[in-house]
């Protein structure tokens, strides 16, 4: 995973509540074998007409939300499956950052583990974001923060390892993979116990 | 040691290395439950790295998210939805016999949903941790097992190293006093308690269902319960393991024999919360309440008894809900007219949910115009199912019999229902789009689905009910 420190651009607001998984990407587009490449899919039944054109009343599509890498979403964003494929699509589809006032868990946990700023955000934060899309913020990793054109900031609570994981580009299986001598222990135990 | 939860006791039987502050803790994974969808990238990033795997016996793979539910050509051609779909079982196929797990495939007669088959082989025990990348893993929570759904990258954790870095999460009980009424059951009883707390009620929280009606079910309907934890947005949900768990898994080919089952029945019996243990949030449910529910919107929290009026839209997002469901406010679920009735998923396609539709099929014809599906979770359940001659009852009704698969649940193997269609359905997502585009789906137990096919439109199945005991 490459290093994400901080994130700058104007944001793009999706007002649904529990956007789910399948919204995210259908799971007809799920027989790949590989990562990439999803972020054609991404939204697809919502962001597409059903002659293969844009959907003009998704908000994404906006000409003012071209270009927009910070998702401000309602409540509760990425319930639903476990598929890895929607952090996947949401990135290849220009999006780095979702702002929510709750992300479901294995959803943030995902997105996370590619580089795709999964924060969660109080009510009231959240709902002033909801409603004023399109501007601009600047979200900084290190200090845990949110920069507002005005000056103001918001701050927002990150798990510490993701969070240095993200700083550093960690590679979280490397990490893992550190531990062998104490899997080997642990399994040594069991094997004795059973 | 002070009071312990369930959730607890478990997971301190799992850490190979504790949280701090820094870091999440390593979690032992006891079993890891592969399919075709969630693990290539995994197995890739296996091979990419010169990696094995670490624990194949551990591991145990099958195939059913893209699979077709029609049989196979007289060449042996399947037909599956597109050639993406058949090169990805091709590529389990292939991972499989490369890093020797052992796949429960198409020449398996124990090939079915990774999560009804997981308890049929025994290979399910309690106080075990077990992953898979599916999020319907919290189904083996009946078990008291720690199950949880992971994304692909946890997935190539769990094969490298057969642990997961995991923080721990809160405990929620949910006590559910009473007994269920007649023709109420498992499913019925999930769906209410989603709509009681909530779609997003059990975020970050691993869930414990405990009380009279939950000692009362059977192994079937605890699983019913556990597999959609996940749709109040908990990770994991749990029963503690008692005689029913115990008689229920005695025997089957992956469950230890002899003396080592003795003696595991006398460790699980220590697998409940004990007397006195604090869990961080709780509520109660009274069983004797519930009528047959259904869904009326388009997440699994949008739940109410199906006679009950729908309620009135409180936002822009509930009326958009309510718009796409072609759902009234103030009117019932009951007598909405239905195009698709599924029977089916990890939900509700075990032996005894066909057995419960069936009850209500036997001697009634599904109505003009109606498509039904009926696909057992299992080669095992489509086997005793044949042998009962239950798929005689839904062949006479008018219904499709088919052959094991998650199908109409995700709608990726080409089983899907058309834009507009109303699908009454025994699985656990009603989301936009899930049955396919367009598609609206009404989530419901397998005696509903039943009783609806007959009559149309969604109907209530104690109308149908006279010999079969509650």
């Amino acid at each position: 995973m490459k290093p994400v420190t901080r994130i700058h651009s104007r944001t793009a607001v999706l007002l649904d509540e529990n956007i789910d998984t399948d919204r995210i990407i259908p799971a007809r587009f799920l027989t790949t074998t590989e990562r990439a490449g999803l972020g054609k899919f991404c939204f697809n039944d919502w962001r597409y007409r059903q002659d293969g054109s844009d959907n003009p009343d998704f908000p994404l599509n906006k000409p003012e939300a071209k270009g927009c890498s910070i998702l401000v979403a309602g409540r509760n964003f990425g319930c639903g499956s476990s598929r890895e494929h929607a952090p996947w699509a949401l990135l290849d589809y220009g999006i780095q950052a979702v702002l929510c006032s709750e992300i479901a868990d294995i959803f943030r946990g995902n997105a996370l583990k590619n580089g795709l700023l999964a924060i969660v955000l109080d009510e009231a934060e959240h709902r002033w974001l909801l409603k004023n899309p399109g501007i601009e913020l600047s979200i900084d990793v290190r200090e845990q923060a949110i920069e507002l054109p005005d000056g103001g900031r918001i701050r927002f609570q990150l798990e510490p390892f993701a969070r240095h994981c993200l700083l550093n580009g960690v590679d979280q299986l490397g990490f893992l993979l550190q531990h062998n001598d104490a899997i080997t222990h642990y399994e040594q135990i069991q094997e004795k116990a059973a | 040691m002070s009071a312990r939860t369930l959730f607890e006791k478990i997971w301190d039987a799992h850490v190979v290395a504790p949280e701090s502050a820094d870091t999440p803790a390593v979690l032992y994974i006891d079993l890891h439950l592969v399919h075709e969808v969630t693990s290539p990238q995994a197995f890739s990033e296996l091979r990419s790295r010169g990696l094995k795997l670490r624990r194949p016996d551990r591991t145990l793979a099958t195939l059913d998210h893209s699979t077709p539910t029609l049989p196979a050509a007289a060449n042996g051609e399947r037909p599956y939805a597109n050639a993406e779909a058949k090169a990805q079982v091709a590529q389990l196929e292939a991972n499989c016999r490369e890093f020797g797990v052992q796949l429960y495939g198409w020449d398996s007669s124990d090939r079915g949903i990774v999560h009804v088959i997981g308890p049929e082989l025994g290979a399910t025990q309690p106080g075990m941790t077990i992953v898979c990348g599916d999020s319907h893993t919290s189904t083996h929570g009946a078990f008291g097992a720690l199950a949880f759904g992971i994304g692909t990258t946890e997935v190539g954790h769990v094969m490298a190293t057969q642990c997961l870095l995991q923080r721990k999460a809160k405990t929620f009980a949910i006590h559910v006093d009473g007994k269920l009424p007649r023709g109420v059951g498992a499913k019925d009883l999930i769906l209410h308690i989603i709509g009681e707390i909530g779609v997003d009620g059990g975020t970050g929280y691993v869930l414990e269902y405990r009380g009279e009606a939950i000692e009362a079910l059977s192994m079937e309907e605890r699983m019913t319960v556990c597999n959609m934890s996940i749709e109040a947005g908990a990770r994991a949900g749990l029963i503690a393991p008692d005689e029913t768990t115990f008689a229920w898994l005695k025997g089957r080919p992956r469950a230890p024999q002899g003396a080592a089952w003795d003696a595991a029945v006398q460790r699980w019996r220590g697998l409940r919360s004990d007397d006195g243990a604090k869990y961080d949030r709780e509520v109660r449910i009274d069983a004797s309440q519930i009528r047959p529910t259904v869904t009326y919107g388009t997440h699994p929290g949008m739940a109410i008894a199906m006679d009950q009026p729908v309620p009135a839209a409180r936002n822009a997002v509930e009326q958009r809900a309510l718009d796409y469901m072609q759902a009234k406010a103030n009117q019932p679920m009951q007598g909405m007219a239905v195009d698709v009735v599924f029977i089916g998923s990890c939900t509700n396609s075990r032996l005894s949910d066909l057995r419960e539709a069936a009850n209500v099929m036997r001697g009634h014809h599904v109505a003009k115009g109606v498509r039904m599906l009926v696909v057992p979770g299992s080669e095992a359940v489509r086997r005793d199912a044949e042998e009962e001659g239950l798929h005689e009852v839904f062949l006479a009704a008018g219904a499709e019999w088919r052959i094991p698969g998650c199908s109409m649940c995700i709608a990726m193997n080409g089983d899907l229902a058309q834009p507009g269609q109303l699908v009454v359905s025994t699985s656990n997502r009603n989301f936009e789009g899930r049955q396919g585009k367009g598609a609206r789906t009404v989530l419901a137990s397998p005696a509903t689905a039943a009783a609806s096919a007959i009559a149309g439109a969604i109907a209530d199945p104690r109308e149908y009910l006279t010999e079969v005991a509650a």
